[in-house]
């Protein structure tokens, strides 16, 4: 049996699906968190039925991607039975959907969550008059919380039993008839109480307003990098790094020299010592650049951008952005993705479903992939830099932000037709719910570790292998010419350009041992970070913008790569 | 009458008319933007940013184009 849990964007199918089905999904306090579809086990009673969490949409008539995906679940997957997720302080508005679905004659429950606000906010709704009206069950619901999840589930169960006996009581109605319909239905069953606004609602107003928004803007920028970099160091120089030196380290040493005291097996395992960051070895240097220089970041952006996400702050941003988008031919909201992006590249060009049209989705795209740096590699480039102090950083961020601008408006004068105007749902303020916020979080870092981990063992299997067989020196002899003349790198540095593929994290790392001055790192670094997008970004390109356009992507990333790594070794030759 | 983006910000109005295709029309509808509403404008970003409207306490953006398609009769 199948059930679809539908609704307006940002009403929180996504929180209402982990509820029921212990599936974690991440939802935020925006439009479009879910762009594809997630499956998942319910058990109501003794049916055990699929539950399919489909992204939101404010009607049967789709706007962008991720809207044509409900769409098509809802005509095509023939459900048993739809769970239409309500905002209970919007009742009007997401009625609109919820009648059209039951318009179609299929068995509904209507679920009207986020009860706790409607009371909050003096929404008051007679229930058991919609339900009447409607000739479907209304169940009243608050999920982050829970509190109203046992009804619920009672009344899928009864529904799904009832199914072959459900009597559809609306008819299909054009869009007029159905908004006459809705506003005489709302006059009936909704009271609202006048409140003063609250402090929130008065933020909610700033963030927005022509100029404390801008100020607010950058507050938020400068407090974010702040956190994000303060608790990075913070993790790393007191948990992680003691954690590897001091227990993770001499242990494994002792392990692996037991088994395989010595010869190549050994070599690849450790290295030349976990005491030396940079010896290569599979479980020493690929273990500590993930877990104890990569993952605390990865675990501060995430629970910053959670906070971020969740109190409602981005789509605010997209507005106060707008106008500056527009000159690289997105608008406002595509600065989602690209902080996205600044975590990892993979579900950032995911997430650029909710953009309109195609010609906005290559151009985000091919920006996050060419300079959009992720997480990880910022980690390892503050490293890498960060003794040579934070000058270096940010000539390679400011390089990359050149990128991203020129780029930018290349695009948008080359390709055909203009960038759409922004048109978004800006939702309240909320106050981020801790345990929501860290099971985000949590769901966040363990994909990347799934996702990064075998790629970086991966790749320090295939380069040892790489360099006992021979093929590197031939690379090096081969490739050398374009190394040192066009970027002023040593012929050593291809084993690290050639670990871009797999993971820039590493690649980025495999650069510490080979003694380069802080200029020639800045050069290197950058050209990573531009260049070939490593293999996972590599895979999600190639499913969402087909072969055409991934070689278009890679072949201008490759030639922005070369050119910027040539240009700032021009500029630092003649400093 | 005037129109969403000549609204001064905090001001409120009653939309009028919604100029503009079919395709146009219902999105701005699927939002509740519709003829008979009566809105809030919030604020306009400046350099020809979006503007924030209110429909039943609940804030949209939308670009400058598109407010300026949007007829409304000041209250």
């Amino acid at each position: 049996m199948k059930i679809l849990l539908m609704g307006n964007p940002n009403v929180g199918k996504s929180v209402v699906f982990s509820r029921l089905t212990g599936v974690q999904v991440t939802s935020s306090n925006y439009a479009g968190t879910t762009v594809g579809y997630t499956q998942g086990k319910v058990k109501l009673g003794k049916l055990v039925a699929e539950l399919v969490d489909v992204p939101g949409t404010y009607s049967l008539q789709p706007s962008c991607q991720a809207e044509e995906v409900a769409r098509q679940m809802f005509q095509e997957e023939s459900p048993d039975l739809v769970v239409s997720v309500m905002d209970a302080t919007n009742l009007e508005r997401n009625l609109f959907l919820t009648l059209q679905l039951l318009e179609s004659g299929c068995p509904l429950v209507l679920v009207m969550n986020m009860w706790d606000c409607a009371q909050s906010k003096g929404v008051h709704l007679d229930l058991s008059n919609l339900s009447q009206a409607l000739g479907v069950p209304v169940v009243a619901l608050t999920a982050v919380s829970g509190e109203g999840l046992k009804e619920l589930v009672e009344v899928m169960e009864e529904s799904l039993k009832q199914k072959d006996h459900y009597q559809p009581k609306i008819s299909n109605m054009s869009d007029e008839k159905r908004w006459a319909y809705i506003g005489q239905l709302v006059s009936r069953v909704q009271r609202i109480e006048h409140r003063h606004p609250t402090l929130l609602q008065r933020l909610e107003r700033a963030s927005v307003h022509p100029i404390y928004g801008f100020i607010i803007a950058l507050l938020v920028i400068y407090l974010t990098l702040q956190v994000v970099v303060g608790m990075g160091e913070f993790l790393i120089s007191n948990i992680f790094d003691p954690l590897y030196y001091q227990y993770y380290g001499p242990f494994i040493t002792q392990v692996v020299n037991s088994v395989a005291p010595n010869g190549v097996i050994n070599e690849i395992l450790i290295g030349n010592g976990y005491e030396y960051a940079t010896s290569f070895g599979l479980l020493t240097t690929g273990v500590y650049v993930e877990f104890a220089v990569v993952l605390p970041y990865i675990l501060s952006f995430y629970l910053v951008l959670g906070v971020l996400e969740d109190l409602g702050y981005l789509p605010r941003l997209a507005v106060i952005i707008d106008s500056l988008m527009h000159k690289v031919g997105l608008h406002g909201f595509s600065i989602i993705p690209i902080i996205l992006g600044l975590g990892c590249n993979f579900p950032a060009v995911l997430s650029t479903r909710i953009l309109e049209g195609r010609r906005e989705r290559f151009i985000a795209t091919a920006l996050i992939a060419i300079s959009v740096p992720c997480m990880a590699q910022t980690a390892v480039i503050i490293g890498l830099l960060g003794p040579y102090g934070l000058n270096y950083i940010a000539v390679v961020y400011g390089t990359l932000l050149v990128i991203f601008i020129t780029m930018g408006m290349l695009l948008n004068r080359l390709m055909p037709g203009e960038s759409p105007e922004i048109f978004v749902e800006i939702p309240p303020y909320r106050i981020p719910h801790l345990r929501t916020l860290l099971q985000k979080t949590w769901t966040r870092v363990k994909g990347f570790m799934i996702e990064a981990v075998p790629f970086v063992f991966l790749g320090l299997l295939a380069i040892n292998v790489l360099y006992l067989v021979g093929i590197m020196d031939y690379l090096t002899i081969l490739l050398s010419p374009i190394l040192s003349q066009l970027l002023g790198l040593p012929s050593d540095a291809i084993g690290a350009l050639i670990m871009g593929f797999l993971r820039k994290d590493l690649a980025t790392a495999m650069l510490a041992p080979l003694q380069l001055t802080a200029q020639q790192l800045t050069v290197a670094s950058t050209f990573l970070a531009v260049s070939f997008p490593c293999i996972a970004t590599f895979a999600v390109l190639f499913k969402e913008l087909g072969v055409k356009d991934l070689v278009k992507v890679v072949g201008i990333m490759m030639g922005v790569a070369l050119l910027a790594g040539t240009i700032l070794n021009l500029i630092w030759s003649v400093i | 009458m005037t129109t969403l983006d000549q609204l001064e910000n905090g001001e409120s109005g009653i939309i009028n008319e919604i100029n503009g295709g079919l395709g146009f029309t219902k999105r701005l509808e699927s939002l509740n933007i519709r003829k008979g509403k009566s809105i809030l404008k919030i604020s306009a970003a400046p350099f020809h940013g979006p503007v924030v409207l209110e429909v039943d306490g609940c804030q949209i953006a939308l670009g400058r184009g598109m407010a300026s398609k949007v007829v409304v009769e000041p209250v």
